[in-house]
């Protein structure tokens, strides 16, 4: 299969960054849309000409789906081990440059009639190039050290998107939490990366994930600490993962990253990058998977398990429609490490892993019309929160209508996308871990539930007395929302066990009827319950909420985990370590320095008199020099 | 030998004819248009630069008296590069100043003249080739410093260069004899065969080494630097802090590397300490002075302590770091000359604090001094960071610590001085400041050379891969 035309689907986005970020001041905002948009279409065509040949052309070899690599050497520090750039092409590259390059191409139309009347009009779009150039360039990384350095610029793009308001507060102050927290996550994925570099001598994924491979093969001729370093290793770089992909604890940038503009929230905080840790583990999933047998995956599991039950918990409570979406992206996001986690490899058995991605897949879509759906409705009322909104659904159509869709799919009503791929969740959980399954289950109820709330709290409910006649938005805007709406009718009944498995051989995935008539069920529950509470004006929400007392404070505010850093950090970190070794460094380390400084100048005041200026000086200087050089090297050092 | 055992020489024979057709152009060419000797001399030297390029067989001619080998003819070619850009600096200077009094010629014949002495001088076989060479490349600088006639200045710093060189060869020629005396013979060559470190044969040897740490400016031996740079032109500054030190250093290298290499023992250590002083006391003195040829004569002594750094070794691994070292040097240090020299020549100031606010009327000017002095300073990733950085591996790879201990000390106090003329040109503001103009074509091409050197020399490791296969011929 020829690869070289795929090394052009990141590059084009990057340079159109690089031609709107130089001559940002220079271009007409009216062009730098057309020219962000026109970039990423040509990205988007060659992925789907990508994705057609490799998934029905040339990809398969004896039903087996091939990993093509192309790539040159950038860094050489041994034989084995140095650092590649290039492209590497299997089932999940492909699919995720499929997911990117749609959501990208349909935020890059939004943005235009989203961000009109900005003045960093081309300065944003210019920043969704980068990301979109790294997210490329993440998806395609033939290495464990490209990736992390696209990783690191996806965090880079992130930041700048997250702060693009910079002139708000809580604007910046969002922007550097995200970056510090993943950043600290990163930390732990550096170590990781360092680890396997030096156990196994290489960062190729293709030789790492080989499972007759040197690294999975000898993972345990080196322990440390009870587990394998490989393990440890692996560990770490889930360390990393669950930064970008929000996990419990490493989840507290997420739903502030919402200040950012929305279009921005759906590309890089619901549909794209927050996978990036989910497509990391899957990524290695081999290692993870034959490591120690699996110890990593069950911790994966659990932590995606937990996650999910705790992000939606909070969903329940919020006001803010962007924060239930980001709490519930979370959710999702653990729902697809779990899935990850109670994976096998061969066959059936890895159901998981392909329900894992399946799952990103269906989510990315119908998770981004959601975003830009709240968009919609926030570009009319000009608020977040719920309270401002309310019967919504005469005035803007085309948004209810496809909120609603994703809104069917996201709570797993079939024939919606987010059905079939949380199904095949719910088998892999079943078959493997009950407890997982009942999280998984009841998660689900609880998603119905909150996402019907905000549904009927924006669409339904009370009449708001609005300022201006809201209105519904212009066609740049619903012609993106109309897309993923139909992407996310349709995108269930891709046969995905027939693309993307563990193994790379396609097997044939049966709906499990008495399970998914549990899911129907409880998401039915969720539905009602939802409809009874805010399909009409009514104050049962606030007496149940009453009665939850303490329970519902907790909710309300994120069971305090935020309050918690601080605490952490501020008294603990900077009062107590910080402010003492500041003044340590102020007294001492800095004492010394300026005493250094001041002693050097005071020396070369005075011996400023030896340049006399006399040439007699200098020539006896001279003769004393030689004189004493030959005294004490010859006839007193040598002898 | 034929007749075609001359071309190792080509050099040599080239820049000859050079000097005798600048003496005929002298001759021949009318007063009215004397102006063309600079174009021609120029022209000239930049062919010949090139020329310089071409390979050279590996010989040694005269029984032995004179040889060169591919680093010492690479070695020539830095030095034809060096004073190439060094001519396109001068250029203005010549003809505004000095050819008006119609004394332009003679500036290229002494300083050619000079460089035909250092040719001879590394790539001597003996010691008396040697003593020749260093002589033939000392005398003209002494009448180059005393260039500026109406000046008193420029006449003093011409005298106390001659009286201080006169010294230095002298000495350097008592110590020579000593090793003739021991050794029974001027060829190198035959000395490394029965060399040994009898107390004689040490006298001896330091004698010859002051000599050399004379042109070096290493301290004690350093005196002279700061009054001759001082007086003397700004070219002639250059040429002595850049080529004369250059070859020095080369010459230096080789001598000890082969010839005194079984002394190494007493050597090292006195290169031990001259490292400490010279890099200590170049630093403390640079970092008072106002004027920017004292400051950067200083600095020159300063960066001559660095060199040490690689010359203690007595490997192939000290011989590349220095060559590559002495390369990126010459370009960086010509760079700042150059910039003095300009603003020197169309306002006639020379001190730092002419310069502040020099970035808001002249900024072009201002980054090529920027990225002179950090590189000077050793700030990555301009190409003197390289430089510095190999010279330490080489010194740590021997295993001196603490030499490279005190070496990156030196660093830190040489980044404040640095910065002062940074700080003085962007930060500072002033009421009068340089007013803006523009320079012309000569000076502009070296400034640019000098910057391309700055930049790309430390970024094109086969530059340094290929030194590095060079300087195998000494170990």
């Amino acid at each position: 299969m020829n690869l070289t035309y795929t090394i052009l689907i990141p590059l084009i986005p990057l340079a159109v960054f690089l031609l709107l970020g130089i001559f940002n001041q220079k271009i007409k905002p009216s062009v730098s849309g057309y020219v962000g948009v026109f970039g990423l279409s040509i990205s988007t065509i060659l992925s789907l000409y990508t994705a057609y040949q490799y998934f029905f052309v040339s990809g398969k070899v004896n039903g087996v789906y091939q990993t093509f690599v192309e790539k040159t050497v950038w860094m050489n520090f041994t034989e084995t081990l140095r650092i590649d750039m290039g492209v590497l092409l299997d089932p999940i590259a492909v699919m995720m440059l499929i997911v990117v390059s749609v959501v990208s191409l349909m935020v890059h139309i939004y943005s235009r009639g989203y961000m009109k009347e900005d003045e960093g009009y081309t300065k944003f779009f210019a920043f969704l190039s980068l990301f979109s150039f790294s997210m490329y360039g993440l998806v395609l990384a033939t290495n464990l050290f490209q990736i992390y350095i696209f990783w690191e610029l996806v965090g880079v793009s992130s930041y700048l998107l997250i702060g693009y308001y910079y002139t708000k507060d809580s604007a910046v102050a969002a922007a550097k939490k995200a970056f510090i927290v993943t950043r600290f996550a990163d930390l732990g994925f550096l170590i990781g990366i360092l680890i396997i570099g030096y156990y196994t001598g290489t960062y190729d994924f293709e030789t790492l994930n080989n499972p007759e491979g040197n690294a999975i093969l000898h993972w345990a001729s080196n322990s440390f600490m009870g587990l394998s370093v490989i393990t440890w290793a692996l560990i770490l770089i889930f360390v990393g993962g669950a930064g970008k992909s929000a996990m419990f604890p490493l989840h507290i940038w997420l739903p502030d990253a919402m200040e950012g503009p929305t279009p921005v929230s759906a590309l890089i905080h619901a549909a794209t990058m927050v996978v990036a840790g989910v497509y990391l583990v899957a990524r290695m999933f081999p290692m993870y998977y034959f490591v120690e047998d699996s110890f990593t995956l069950h911790i994966v599991a659990y932590v995606g398990a937990f996650s999910s039950l705790f992000a939606a918990v909070i969903a329940i409570t919020q006001t803010d429609i962007k924060r239930v979406l980001a709490y519930s992206t979370m959710s999702q996001l653990g729902y697809m490490m779990f899935a990850l986690g109670v994976s096998g490899y061969e066959g059936h058995e890895g159901v998981g892993y392909m329900a894992s991605m399946f799952h990103l897949f269906t989510h990315a879509m119908f998770k981004a019309l959601l975003f830009l759906g709240a968009g919609s409705v926030i570009h009319a009322v000009h608020s977040n929160y719920l309270e401002d909104m309310g019967g919504l659904r005469k005035y803007m159509p085309i948004t209810h209508i496809t909120f609603l869709i994703a809104t069917l799919a996201i709570a797993g009503v079939p024939p919606f996308a987010g059905f079939w791929s949380k199904d095949e969740i719910l088998v892999a959980a079943f078959e493997q871990n009950t407890l997982i399954y009942v999280i998984g289950v009841f998660v689900a109820g609880l998603t119905a539930f909150y996402m019907f709330r905000i549904y009927f709290g924006i669409f339904w409910g009370k009449e708001t007395a609005y300022e201006h006649t809201p209105h519904e938005s212009p066609q740049s805007m619903t012609f993106p929302l109309i897309v993923l709406a139909l992407l996310s009718i349709v995108g269930g009944f891709i046969p995905f066990s027939e693309f993307v498995t563990a193994n790379k051989v396609g097997f044939e995935a049966h709906l499990n009827y008495p399970l998914a008539a549990i899911a129907i069920g409880v998401a039915l529950i969720g539905i009602i319950l939802a409809w009874v509470f805010y399909k009409k004006e009514n104050d049962l929400a606030d007496r149940f909420a009453k009665g939850f007392g303490v329970l519902y404070k907790w909710t309300a505010n994120k069971f305090y985990v935020d309050e918690l850093y601080l605490f952490i950090t501020k008294k603990i970190l900077f009062k107590r370590v910080a402010t003492p070794i500041a003044k340590f460094e102020k007294k001492y380390v800095d004492g010394t320095m300026r005493g250094i400084g001041s002693k050097t100048v005071l020396t070369s005041e005075k011996i400023k008199g030896m340049q006399s200026g006399r040439v007699q000086d200098y020539a006896f200087a001279f003769i004393m020099g030689v004189v004493i050089i030959a005294l004490i090297f010859i006839y007193i050092w040598t002898n | 030998m034929t007749i075609d055992s001359f071309l190792i020489m080509r050099h040599e024979i080239l820049l000859l004819a050079i000097i005798l057709l600048l003496v005929a152009g002298e001759i021949f060419i009318p007063e009215n248009k004397k102006n063309s000797m600079v174009h021609l001399a120029i022209f000239l030297f930049g062919l010949h630069t090139v020329i310089g390029f071409l390979p050279i067989e590996e010989d040694s001619m005269f029984g032995g008296s004179f040889h060169t080998n591919d680093l010492i003819h690479f070695f020539k070619s830095v030095l034809n590069v060096g004073v190439l850009i060094l001519l396109l600096i001068s250029a203005d200077w010549l003809q505004e100043k000095i050819v008006s009094q119609n004394r332009g010629t003679e500036f290229f014949i002494l300083m050619f003249s000079s460089l035909f002495g250092m040719y001879f001088m590394i790539s001597a076989g003996d010691f008396l080739m040697f003593y020749l060479g260093l002589e033939l490349s000392t005398l003209p600088v002494a009448a180059l410093a005393a260039y500026n006639i109406t000046k008193r200045i420029s006449s003093e710093s011409g005298i106390k260069f001659i009286l201080s060189s006169a010294l230095a060869s002298g000495v350097s020629l008592f110590g020579m004899s000593m090793l003739y005396a021991t050794s029974g013979s001027i060829y190198f060559n035959d000395i490394i065969e029965v060399i040994a470190p009898s107390n004689l044969t040490l006298l001896g040897a330091v004698l010859f080494f002051a000599g050399l740490a004379f042109k070096i400016s290493l301290v004690p031996f350093h005196f002279w630097t700061a009054d001759v740079y001082e007086g003397a032109p700004i070219s002639i500054a250059s040429y002595l802090s850049v080529i004369s030190k250059g070859a020095a250093v080369f010459i230096l290298m080789i001598l000890l590397f082969t010839v005194l290499k079984p002394l190494i023992h007493a050597w090292e250590n006195i290169v031990y300490s001259i490292a400490l002083a010279t890099m200590f006391i170049g630093n403390l003195f640079a970092l008072r002075q106002q004027n920017m040829k004292r400051f950067l004569a200083f600095s020159s002594i300063a960066q001559a302590g660095f060199i040490l750094l690689g010359l203690i070794t007595g490997t192939q691994l000290g011989t590349a770091t220095i060559v590559y070292f002495v390369l990126i040097y010459i370009c960086s240090n010509l760079a700042a000359f150059g910039v003095v020299q300009s603003i020197s020549l169309q306002t006639g100031k020379e001190n730092m604090s002419d310069y502040e606010g020099l970035y808001r009327t002249n900024p072009n000017l201002s980054l090529v001094m920027m990225l002179a002095l950090f590189s000077l300073a050793g700030i990555p990733p301009v190409a003197g960071f390289f430089g510095k950085f190999f010279l330490f591996t080489a010194a740590a790879s021997e295993g001196y610590y603490l030499l490279v201990f005190f070496a990156v000390v030196n660093v830190i106090i040489s980044l404040y001085y640095y910065l002062l003329v940074v700080r003085a040109m962007f930060l500072r503001k002033s009421d009068h400041p340089i007013p803006f103009f523009k320079n012309n074509l000569y000076m502009r091409l070296g400034l640019i050379l000098t910057v391309i050197g700055i930049l790309v020399l430390g970024l094109y490791s086969p530059l340094y891969d290929y030194i590095y296969e060079l300087s195998s011929v000494f170990n």
